[in-house]
Formats: structure tokens, sequence, C-alpha cells
């Protein structure tokens, strides 16, 4: 059977450009960056080029970009340096209920450690109010953390107004591009981001590596410790085959944005215009046009997530969805609920995401597929038929 | 993560729909994430003759239902409400521990609907 994947915000396939330089770099330099020699030196060369190619995407430095284990390790790093990096000015943070579990649980486990956070709400459409954040911020106010754009809704925030609004009350600002980086044009220093945090891969480039840029000047504590990588701030023998995946990754990326983006774009709408077109009582979840290109959030009334999952794997749909029943906590996404949803129309929530290789045929066939699945579940829910007893019973 | 079973049941529920005028109903939800299940019996001299159920939950929730239904008929009410909701995850070749709460909506509806026959005979 061949396979639809619809699930790009959780992971993407490694593009053969990356997956051929990552292969290469892992058979032929095993160099360690650390060392002296012509192996090491080459070593070094590939971690240097692939900051290079980082730092020139978003308009960095070099030396700011910083190379971790992925996304959830540059969240951490972020948020927990510069919280205990900056203690002398206090011990408050900003973030918003819809960030990702790596920013939110990070401010958890600080909010133990005698941190204070506020947690900015967000509107239906899953964005910041701008007054809000305003409001919040105190004298003791040490580091803004809001992500660029969400990864189940794919609603985008207004990152430049943020950034704005930290630099006039002279507080750092953190923003989780992992999502973005690669789809939509980042500028650090038009947008006064001081640290940003990079995964590649949800840009089809290899898991476990990713990237932090630091603005110079940002006061940050290192979190672990060990050697002098990194400039000591994320210890460790470099993982050279994936980073240079990495900076390969984002070349490609940054090379293909435009035409790809809205390439995404008309196949996201065609399914959207699909599904609304067949099938009734949906609604969309996340900003109707401030949202990532790829995205698309859709609940379908009556039933349950995990269940239109598996129908559709069985034809070989991937997506995800953010019902209570498909997460290990068995509660529903704190996205979704964050944006006013009961809990109902969470259940009946699917994520379809776009990505690299889907094309137009597949977007028909899931088309035709979608109406079908969602019919058989309805036809088994005891809400679905009390609604139609409802309905009649008002005609 | 599921077994051959439970998607066997899941893809080709048993006794799905909903019942004319059955003897018994149960309603229960799901406290643990939200879901729920409906379950009709017909009886005649005790025994459970016809049932049905609807359910709106997971793929575990619907597959649990459609194999309590098959357990439960021709049974005695006192043979059905033997059955716990670890018979049903059994005779589905088990389920993931995180899903075991789905299994007990089956049992409940189940012993849910078994008290409505009772309580409507009494009130004879
Ligand atoms: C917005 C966001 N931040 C962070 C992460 C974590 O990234 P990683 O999987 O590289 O740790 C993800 C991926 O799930 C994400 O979507
Ligand atoms: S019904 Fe929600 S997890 Fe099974």
């Amino acid at each position: 059977m061949k396979r639809i994947y619809l699930d790009h915000n959780a992971t993407t396939p490694v593009h053969p450009e990356v997956a051929d330089e990552v292969c290469r770099r892992l058979r032929e330099d095993f160099g360690n960056a650390g060392t002296l020699y012509s192996y090491g030196r080459e070593a070094k060369k590939l971690v240097d080029d692939a900051r290079e190619m980082i730092a020139s995407v978003v308009g960095a430095k070099r030396e700011e970009i910083l190379f971790t284990s992925g996304g959830t390790e540059s969240d951490n790093m972020a948020v927990r340096g510069v919280a205990y990096g900056n203690i002398n000015k206090g011990r408050h943070l900003i973030t918003s209920t819809i960030e990702h579990h790596a920013i939110l649980e990070t401010c958890k486990a600080l909010e133990k450690e005698g941190f204070e956070v506020t947690y900015l709400p967000v509107d239906e459409y899953g964005t910041i109010k701008l007054d809000e954040l305003k409001n919040a911020i105190r004298s003791d106010t040490t580091l803004i953390t809001i992500m660029h754009a969400n990864n189940e809704t794919g609603t985008i925030q207004h990152v430049s107004e943020i950034g704005r609004i930290a630099r006039e009350k002279g507080v750092t600002f953190h923003t989780d591009t992992v999502q973005t980086f690669g789809k939509i044009g980042i500028n650090v220093d038009g947008m006064n981001i001081d640290l940003l945090s990079v995964s590649a891969h949800k840009l089809h480039g290899p898991k476990g590596v990713g990237a932090l840029y630091m603005r110079k000047g940002v006061k940050m504590k290192p979190v672990m410790f060990g050697g002098h990588q990194e400039r000591k701030l994320r210890p460790g023998t470099h993982n050279v085959p994936g980073i240079a995946g990495l900076g390969k990754a984002v070349e490609v990326a940054a090379r293909d944005m435009e035409g790809e983006g809205e390439r995404l774009l008309k196949l996201r709408e065609r399914l959207w215009e699909g599904i609304k077109a067949n099938i009734p009582h949906i609604r969309l979840n996340g900003h109707p046009t401030e949202r990532l290109k790829n995205t698309l959030n859709v609940s379908f009334e009556f039933v349950e997530g995990e269940s239109l999952i598996l129908s559709l794997d069985d034809l070989g749909i991937c997506v995800a969805s953010g019902s209570a029943c498909t997460s290990d906590s068995l509660e529903p996404s704190h996205v979704l609920l964050a944006m006013g949803c009961v809990p109902e129309v969470a259940h009946g929530s699917l994520r379809f995401s776009l990505g690299g290789g889907n094309t137009d045929e597949e977007i028909k066939l899931v088309i035709q597929a979608l109406p079908k699945v969602v019919e058989r579940m309805r036809s088994m829910s005891p809400l679905y038929r009390e609604f139609l007893k409802k309905q009649k019973a008002t005609e | 993560m599921y077994s051959e079973k439970v998607m066997d049941h899941f893809r080709n529920p048993r006794n799905m729909g909903e019942m004319e005028n059955p003897d018994g109903v149960g309603k229960v939800g799901n406290p643990v994430c939200g879901d729920m299940m409906e379950l009709y019996i017909k009886v005649e001299n005790d025994v459970i003759t016809d049932v049905k159920f609807m359910t709106f939950g997971c793929g575990a929730a619907i597959a649990t239902s459609s194999m309590v239904t098959e357990l439960v008929k021709g049974k005695t009410l006192d043979e059905a409400l033997k059955i716990s909701n670890a018979t049903v995850a059994e005779a589905l070749d088990g389920l993931p521990p995180v899903k075991m709460h789905c299994s007990v909506l089956a049992e409940d509806a189940l012993k849910g609907a078994i008290e409505d026959y009772r309580n409507k005979q009494k009130s004879r």
C-alpha cells in the first residue's frame, strides 16, 4: 500500500541531499573536532561550516550558534540558562500556555526551584495579546519565551512585536522556532530575538541534532558540565555527521523556502476546501490566515481522534490528533484547551501537516477517504445520534 | 500497539448500533479521558438475548464494547455480571496499560444495563 505522510510537524523524512551528506561524513569524517591534527581540523571545519550556514540564514554571527541534541535541549538550555544566569536581576519568567512541553515542563521545574512564571493566555485563534505581555513584565523579569509558530495549530505569533517590547523593557527574548526555521524568514536583529531554538528533524534533517542561537552578550549559565566544546555552554564531543546534516538541511530549506511554502499552502487550502465541502460539523483550529502554510488542524464533531487516526492508518494515511485518548497523560491537547476548545472538540481534532514529498494526488486521495472514515465513526457515536435526534425534534 | 484482535473488533465491531425498546440501558462516561459508551440489552427469562452498543471513544473503547457484547450474548444476567474488564481485555489478547481504563468503561456499561433492567423489573 502506498502511504501518505501528513505529519510533518511531528517529524520529516530526511532530504536525499541531507542523507548523502550525513552518510558521507559518517564514513569519512570520524575525527574529534576538538583535536589539532588533520582529522580533527577537518571535523572542525564541517562543524564551523554548518554554524556559518545557520548563522547566515537568520542574520547572526557564526559564534552565536551553539549545537545541541535538538529542540528539547535548546529550549531547556535557553530557559534554564537565562533563568540561572540572571538571578541577580530577578526570578520571574514569562511564557505562554501553548508552548511545547520542552518549554512548559522546564518552566514548571523552575517554579519548584523558586522561580515565578507567568503563563500568558491566548485568544480563540491561539494568539497572544501583546497588551497582556506588556502588563506581565516586571522589574524582576529576566526572560520572555514565546514560540514562533505552534506545532499543533500552526498559529504564528507576532514575534517582531514581542521582540520589540522585550528590547524596550530590557528583557531577554527567546523564541522556539522549531516549527518555523526554514519555513518562514527569520532575522534575529530585525525581530529583536536574543535566543532561538532549532531542530534538524523538523526540516528534513536527522533526528537528535539541533541548535541554539544566542546573541552575544546574553547572560547564560551552563546547565551541563564537561569539556570546552561550544564555549563550555554545551560540552560534549560534536555529533559531526548530524551537525553537517543540519547545515545541509538548513541550506536546502532556505534555498527552496519560497517555492515550497507556496506549493504547500495551495495543497493545504485544497485539503481544507475538500474537507469543508464534504464533511459537515467541523471547525478549523488555529488562525485562519496567520498560520504555518503546511498546517491544518480540524475538529470533527462527535468523534474521537484516535479512532480516526487508526481508521486512516488502515488506508495508509498518517496524521496526528489532540485527543486525550492519543496522549499518554490522557489529557486533551493543552493548546486546544488554552484556545477555549471544549474537551469534546479537542477530542475530535486531527492535525494534517504537509511537507516536501506531498503531492496533489495524495491530497485528492485524502479528500476522498476522509468523509467515509468520519461517517463510520459517527455512526457508532452516541453523541452524534443525540445530535441527530435533537435536530429532528426542532425541525 | 494494539493486538490484531483489538484491531479486528475496531474494524468490524460486533453488535454496533441502536436498539429499539431495549429492556435495559447502561450509559457511562469515562472519567479518565471523557469518552462515553452506551450498552443496550434485551432480556428473556433472565437471559440476555440481544445486545447492542454505541461508543464515542478510542480504538480500545470501541473494541472492548464490541467484545463485551459478544461475551454476554446468550448468558444469564448473573453470568454476565461476572464478566470483568480484565476478562474483556484478555479476550482481546490484552490492552496497552494506558488503555485498561477503556475496558472499565465496557464493564461499567454492562453492569449499568443489567442494573437498569432489574430496577425496571422491580418497579413493575
Ligand atoms: C515547537 C517545538 N518545540 C520543540 C520540539 C522538540 O524538538 P526535538 O524533538 O528536536 O527535541 C518540538 C518537536 O516536537 C516542537 O514542535
Ligand atoms: S476512550 Fe479515551 S483512551 Fe480509550
